[in-house]
């Protein structure tokens, strides 16, 4: 029984190269009683490049989305991609500062919109309407190899009084909901550094140098995997290692999963339900361990039994040598 | 680096900046936050912090035929350090859409990127990935693009051969339209 419904706006890449991040999305929500409500015949947000083109043709082609939304009656819109995300959140604000903006936005479309749509990140809404003791509660698996470098990326948190949610700098959304369901999570200092986001096809050495920087550091703070929440973060980071590792000599082999294929495996779904196999970076070697949480609970206990009586034991040797 | 003449102001530039970004660049003391955090810098001909000394200087010509004004991608570091709560990033977005406006592109390939994005955005409703691939290696002529990613994907089966066509693709390419009509009315 779904506690909650909400819009659900996946955008293009989460059809095509991120479908793994769409269908973990999905399961996750289900999982934590979230209904999700696809707007019909929703279009591109138009993404970067309509905003190099023009401001309001940019805020028209990503309010199109939000009045469609509007006219379901949602008042909030998961946006599991930063950009669409962004998109929706600038036309949203720029409408609603400048009057003579958003008329001039709402003449371009065949149907106005009235701003009443909040955009929102999967994250946001685990952590501010879900909780993270629901999110504790679900666990049903432990994944006691994984060390995970949480990645945030440019433009989930930033600019802050545009994205309202989380510290600009250091994000902590991630890192709470890992610690709730038992994954041990790296002091990792990247976590906001640019990949090099829409580059990747026109400045493909550009963007291959910023994610070396990202992939090294991951590496140096202990990480074994980085945990993303976009799209273009995971091509770049993860499609495109190969290409870091011949441009720069390195031997990266860091599997990027998605926060929700994380979740997804510590709620017990199958790492085929969980699309792990699109992933091109294998994470099999650290997410075959995976036990089960009663199973880990008894591991657990028996080695706190075992330190208990170890204890115990070089006490009693203690007392004796004592004695004599 | 070219000596500049700080005697020739272009006082209409600025004006047009300052209207287009509803920002105002006069409060930036140069205290070099900007750059200093930027992940682009190493890439830009121009660090952030002189595109702004230069925009208070009024050089329109060196920023708008600049390489920086295309290589950054508005990844908002220099907007959330600013210490005089500039939008620098919405100040760089507002100088690329007053040179593309203008005709110069110092940078073709991202442009013919973003072109192609948008006529697939215009074309289908939705970004047609493998289109847009094949339509920017054929026109900006390197062919080879990303070919190596090219087994790694199909085999993922991560990339759709035909596009999806939204029923509503014409009210898409409407936005485009009256976007374009309002542009050629304004006389831009």
């Amino acid at each position: 029984m779904a506690d909650r419904e909400y819009a659900y706006y996946s955008g293009c890449s989460l059809e095509g190269t991120a479908v793994e991040y769409d269908i973990s999305v999905r399961r996750v929500m289900e999982a934590l009683g979230i209904r999700l409500s696809e707007p019909e015949d929703w279009s591109c947000c138009g993404s970067t490049p309509a905003h190099t083109v023009d401001h309001l043709l940019a805020a028209a082609l990503a309010a199109r989305n939000l009045t469609i939304i509007e006219k379901m009656g949602f008042n909030t819109v998961i946006t599991p991609c930063p950009s669409c995300m962004m998109a929706f959140k600038k036309a949203h604000h720029r409408m609603k500062e400048d009057i003579r903006f958003k008329d001039e936005v709402n003449s371009l479309l065949d149907e106005p919109y009235n701003l009443n749509v909040q955009s929102k990140s999967a994250l946001q809404i685990i952590i501010e309407d879900i909780g993270l003791e629901k999110v504790k509660e679900r666990v049903t698996h432990v994944m006691p190899d994984l060390k995970v470098a949480p990645y945030y990326g440019c433009i989930l948190n930033r600019p802050p009084e545009i994205a309202q949610f989380d510290d600009p700098e250091n994000p902590l959304s991630m890192d709470k909901i890992f610690t709730a369901i038992g994954v041990e999570v790296c002091d990792f200092a990247f976590k906001v550094e640019c990949c090099g986001a829409a580059y990747g096809v026109p400045k493909r050495d550009m963007v291959n140098e910023l994610t070396y920087k990202i992939l090294s550091m991951a590496v140096d703070c202990g990480a074994n995997c980085v945990a993303v929440a976009c799209p273009l973060c995971q091509q770049n980071l993860d499609l495109r290692q190969q290409q870091v590792n011949i441009r720069k000599n390195t031997s990266f082999n860091i599997p990027v999963l998605y926060f929700s294929q994380i979740m997804g495996l510590a709620y017990g779904y199958s790492p085929e339900e969980m699309v792990i196999d699109k992933l091109v970076v294998n994470p099999d070697s650290l997410i075959s361990s995976r036990i089960t949480l009663s199973q880990w609970n008894e591991m657990k206990a028996r080695e706190a039994e075992a330190s208990k009586a170890k204890k115990k034991e070089k006490k009693n040797i203690e007392k004796i040598e004592e004695e004599t | 680096m070219d000596a500049i003449n700080l005697t020739i102001i272009d006082r209409n530039f600025i004006e047009l900046v300052k209207k287009e970004s509803g920002e105002n660049p006069y409060l930036c003391y140069q205290c070099g936050n900007c750059t200093a955090g930027c992940p682009y810098t190493t890439f830009f001909d121009y660090p952030v912090s002189q595109i702004m000394r230069l925009l208070q200087t009024g050089q329109k010509d060196i920023i708008l035929n600049s390489r920086a004004i295309w290589v950054c991608a508005t990844c908002e570091t220099c907007t959330t350090r600013c210490p005089c709560q500039i939008d620098v990033a919405h100040i760089m977005d507002t100088l690329r859409i007053i040179a593309r406006r203008e005709n110069r592109v110092s940078e073709k390939d991202i442009k013919l990127f973003y072109d192609e994005f948008l006529s697939s955005m215009a074309k289908y409703g939705r970004i047609y990935e493998l289109g847009l691939l094949l339509g920017y290696n054929i026109k900006s002529g390197h062919i080879m693009t990303d070919a190596d990613l090219g087994p790694k994907v199909l085999t993922k089966g991560k990339i759709h051969f035909l596009p999806k066509k939204i029923k509503g693709r014409d009210k898409v390419s409407k936005i485009f339209e009256r976007f374009k009509d309002r542009t050629r009315r304004d006389g831009r």
